[in-house]
């Protein structure tokens, strides 16, 4: 578990300090903020450098009257080291909301973000095929969103 | 004038008792196919109609002929109404020449003062036309009924069904030839093409002992012949969703059905004839022998439907052209060899 | 020679879609060109439904996301709930009783599975034979819960209900049959010349591939990546467990088949240490914060009122973010809580197996022939609810 933490330590403290916001950690789990210019920079750097190889989960949180509203959150998970780490930035102020797509870096990207952008209307820029996947082409709406209401729609 | 009307009457019972015999087996057919599946399968099948379920298929004819017979509109529709009709009808072809016992009749019967010779065109046998050309008839016959399922694929206008058709096409090519090569060996032998003769000359020793690559061959030709796992690429529910016949209903889907498995029928009862000594045998009765060899093959169909998965498309061809055929060719010029030179 | 391509439509009502999974298939007569899975006609959006109920009126939502595994999910929803409530003990008797009941999911799971990629290939007979061995599991799960797809006995700080007498037995008897049982299936399959022409060289993944595209369980472990959470980021207390984990080699279907089916040896291996060392005592830990008092002790007002907050307002979870992965039968089953500190999660995001590795199967079928499609579809061993939640 020490070993663990030195190492994540060591990764925070190799990345560009310009792109790190913070990096929170709660039960063990370690959250990376990055600003979103160099949310592609720090990927890369994480999966080339650090082993950070594997793309679990791409997924966006709703912060509702927060300004920027969009969290997008990344999961990544080093094979050699079996760790997680959390990557989180946010999608650009405005309607849509946008971010860069990391579809470039791994593919399971790509129906990740097509899932948010189904669910929460973020836009992946640089996604190869960007429409929605679970509900239906011309679907009102994106019922992710803390303001689309769970019932009588 | 006289002689050919009791020709005429005499095939004509025959042909009816022979088409209502095979329809009866269908039946039985289907059942045993169910309960023996069941059996292997660790589950009951049919048990609710009858004794132990007997009456299962009667109640599924009674069921399809009280069906909605749903017509599409398809676009070819002579050829959707016909197809059917034509697999149902082609599938019983081939045993207008299978002999399927010994001598039924006396030699001579007196009709109205006249004595009639029987065995004038074989009357007199288990056989409805003993064909000189029997086996070729027979090659000829079975390769029709790749017509109704073709046609049934085609003019469907579906495209699975489309596909299944097509795939039948592809498989019928690829397996009527070596079918045909891998009992060629049996006709070398016999030195004739009668089948009755074939039969005959069984007497002693089957045909399967001195043909036994041949007999396996058959049989793997057989299987794709009709249609059966591991070789039901055409109907497959699983790729196709049931292929050919996925657009008929009622009456034209029970045709189909039945095509199916006079198929099964007629090809166990050519490989009873040609490999297994026909309607010979001892202490019972030559219809009898017959019944019990077709129906011994047939459980076999059923039993390798039980065990195997299906073949890929692709593989189904290459082992028909790459390994089969120059296997039956090998098989064919050595049965050659032996027979001029033993 | 003019060649026309054919727009399949596969699904959704498909008899080898495992549901309702449509693929949009171009065939150039029978190869397939492109395949475009179109996935979503079973989305009920249980994600939603969660942020707006308390965390324990979730758990049986979470059951119903991989219906054929449905223990398998709470299992993760709740070790998910615990870490974030920073429970990390439970009683060791509600431990053990999760890790059987998990292990028992992942054997009827695979057992599903090899009944219907068998009969997707066209061999029928394992299918009952197969479906013969997990009903025996329905009925475990039935005589423990009184459900049999869905136990939903699993409660943050332990078990609802404790095994009836009697059940480690059976469980132990049935642990030690399967095996055996299993040996009957394999020569139906393992050494069928067709089923290993149908199988072998069917759907090659790489390593690499399997890390670009995010696989997980079988499907990585097929093509030789070892990677089982429950090695390599021990929950339940795995790692006190001897079992093998298995790894293929030429990462194609057959290896994957074999996979699996060691994988539900391994289980039973698991469910006999598990049955052995399962020790008398509470199901339950006694924080009555945020685990249910004994049914029991309920009418006595001490314990009353906690169960009866419990139950209409819930428990208030700490502000904070948590990712828990487990290995669900299909894969890696994640789940993404985020906490604002009140009753309700304020958003969850489950990151289910079948949704990721679905996604291989245009690049997987491409190229290939329809058969083969039936065969991938097969493999990559999905349930749509599980790809759609």
């Amino acid at each position: 578990m020490e070993n663990l933490k030195d190492y994540i330590k060591g990764v925070i403290e190799s990345l560009p300090p310009e792109s790190l916001v913070s990096h929170v950690e709660f039960r063990d789990q370690v959250t990376l903020v990055v600003r979103q210019v160099s949310l592609l920079e720090v990927l890369k750097i994480l999966k080339d450098d650090f082993g950070y190889k594997y793309l679990i989960d791409v997924t966006a949180v709703d912060r509702y009257e927060d300004d920027p509203r969009f969290e997008v959150v990344y999961h990544l998970w080093c094979h050699e080291r079996n760790c997680l780490l959390r990557v989180k930035t946010w999608a650009s102020q405005g309607e849509p909301p946008t971010i860069p797509s990391v579809v470039g870096l791994w593919n399971t990207a790509n129906w990740h973000e097509r899932e948010c952008f189904d669910m929460f209307g973020i836009v992946f820029e640089g996604h190869p095929d960007l429409r929605r996947i679970l509900l239906w082409e011309g679907f009102d709406g994106h019922p992710l969103r803390k303001d689309y209401p769970v019932e009588g729609r | 004038m006289a002689e050919s009307l009791v020709f005429i009457i005499v095939s004509l019972i025959k042909s009816v008792v022979l088409v209502s015999l095979i329809m009866v087996s269908v039946m039985i057919g289907v059942y045993l196919e169910r309960r023996i599946l069941g059996f292997i399968q660790l589950r009951y099948g049919p048990n609710r109609c009858g004794p132990y379920g007997i009456l299962q298929s009667v109640a599924d004819g009674i069921k399809l002929f009280c069906k909605q017979d749903i017509t599409l509109p398809v676009t070819e529709k002579t050829i959707y109404i016909l197809a059917p009709l034509i697999a149902g009808v082609t599938a019983l072809f081939p045993f207008v020449a299978i002999p399927f016992a010994d001598k039924i009749a006396p030699d001579t019967i007196t009709l109205f003062g006249k004595v009639f010779d029987l065995t004038k065109y074989s009357l007199n046998r288990g056989v409805i036309a003993d064909l000189p050309g029997g086996v070729l008839f027979i090659l000829a016959v079975s390769s029709l009924s790749v017509y109704g399922v073709l046609l049934a694929g085609w003019s469907s206008d579906n495209k699975y069904s489309f596909l299944g058709a097509m795939r039948v096409a592809s498989q019928m090519l690829s397996y009527e030839l070596f079918l045909g090569i891998s009992i060629m060996g049996v006709l070398m032998i016999t030195g004739s093409i009668r089948m009755t003769e074939i039969v005959e000359a069984q007497k002693h020793m089957w045909f399967v002992v001195y043909q036994p690559l041949g007999f396996i061959l058959y049989m793997i030709a057989g299987f794709a012949e009709a249609c059966r796992t591991p070789f039901d690429l055409i109907e497959c529910e699983n790729e196709l969703g049931s292929g050919f016949n996925t657009e008929y209903s009622s009456m034209k889907f029970a045709l189909f059905y039945l095509a199916e498995y006079i198929h099964i029928i007629t090809i166990s009862a050519i490989a009873v004839t040609l490999f297994l000594g026909g309607w010979q045998g001892p202490w019972l009765p030559s219809g009898i022998w017959f019944i019990i060899k077709v129906a011994c093959l047939f459980i076999f169909f059923i039993w390798v439907r039980g065990t195997y998965p299906r073949v890929r498309f692709d593989q189904l061809m290459s082992v028909g052209w790459k390994y089969l055929f120059p296997i039956a060719m090998a098989n064919l010029i050595a049965t050659g060899i032996c027979v001029l030179f033993l | 020679m003019r060649k026309e391509i054919i727009k399949l439509n596969v699904g959704p009502q498909h008899p080898s879609t495992h549901g309702v999974l449509r693929l949009l298939v171009e065939l150039e007569g029978e190869v397939v060109v492109s395949c475009d899975p179109d996935i979503g006609y079973l989305h009920r959006g249980i994600e939603k439904l969660m942020e707006n109920r308390t965390y324990h009126r979730s758990i049986p939502l979470t059951e119903r996301v991989d219906y054929l595994a449905g223990a398998a999910n709470s299992l993760g929803y709740v070790l998910a709930v615990e870490r974030l409530l920073g429970i990390s003990e439970i009683p060791e008797r509600a431990r053990y009783i999760r890790v059987i009941v998990a292990e028992l999911t992942r054997i009827a799971s695979h057992l599903f599975w090899l009944a219907t990629h068998g009969h997707d290939l066209g061999a029928m007979t394992p299918l009952f034979y197969a479906l013969r061995d997990r009903e025996i599991i329905m009925d475990f799960f039935e005589t423990w819960a009184g459900k049999r797809l869905f136990p939903n006995m699993f409660r943050v700080g332990g078990v609802a209900r404790d095994f009836p007498d009697g059940l480690e037995q059976e469980i132990k008897k049935f642990a030690l049959e399967l095996p055996q049982r299993m040996r009957d299936y394999e020569t139906l399959l393992t050494k069928n010349p067709i089923w290993i022409n149908r199988t072998k060289g069917v759907g090659v993944l790489t390593k690499e591939e399997v890390l670009d595209y995010g696989l997980s369980g079988p499907m990585a472990r097929g093509s030789g990546l070892n990677f089982d959470i429950r090695r390599v980021d021990p929950y339940l207390g795995y790692d006190e467990f001897e079992f093998v984990v298995p790894l293929g080699e030429n990462g194609d279907t057959y290896d994957r088949y074999l996979i699996r089916l060691e994988e539900m040896r391994q289980s039973c291996n698991i469910i006999l240490q598990a049955v052995d060392r399962l020790p008398k005592g509470d199901i339950m830990i006694e924080d009555y914060q945020v685990a249910f008092p004994p049914k029991d002790k309920v009418i006595n007002g001490e314990y009353l009122i906690p169960h009866y907050l419990l139950v209409v307002k819930g428990f208030k979870a700490p502000k904070g973010e948590i990712f828990h992965h487990t290995e669900a039968p299909k894969g890696e089953l994640g789940f993404y809580i985020v906490s604002d500190g009140s009753e309700h999660p304020y958003r969850v995001k489950i990151r289910t197996p079948s949704f990721v590795n679905l996604q291989v199967i245009s690049k997987l079928a491409k190229g290939r022939l329809l058969s083969d499609l039936i065969a991938l579809i097969g493999t990559i061993d999905i349930v749509l609810a599980d790809v759609d939640r």
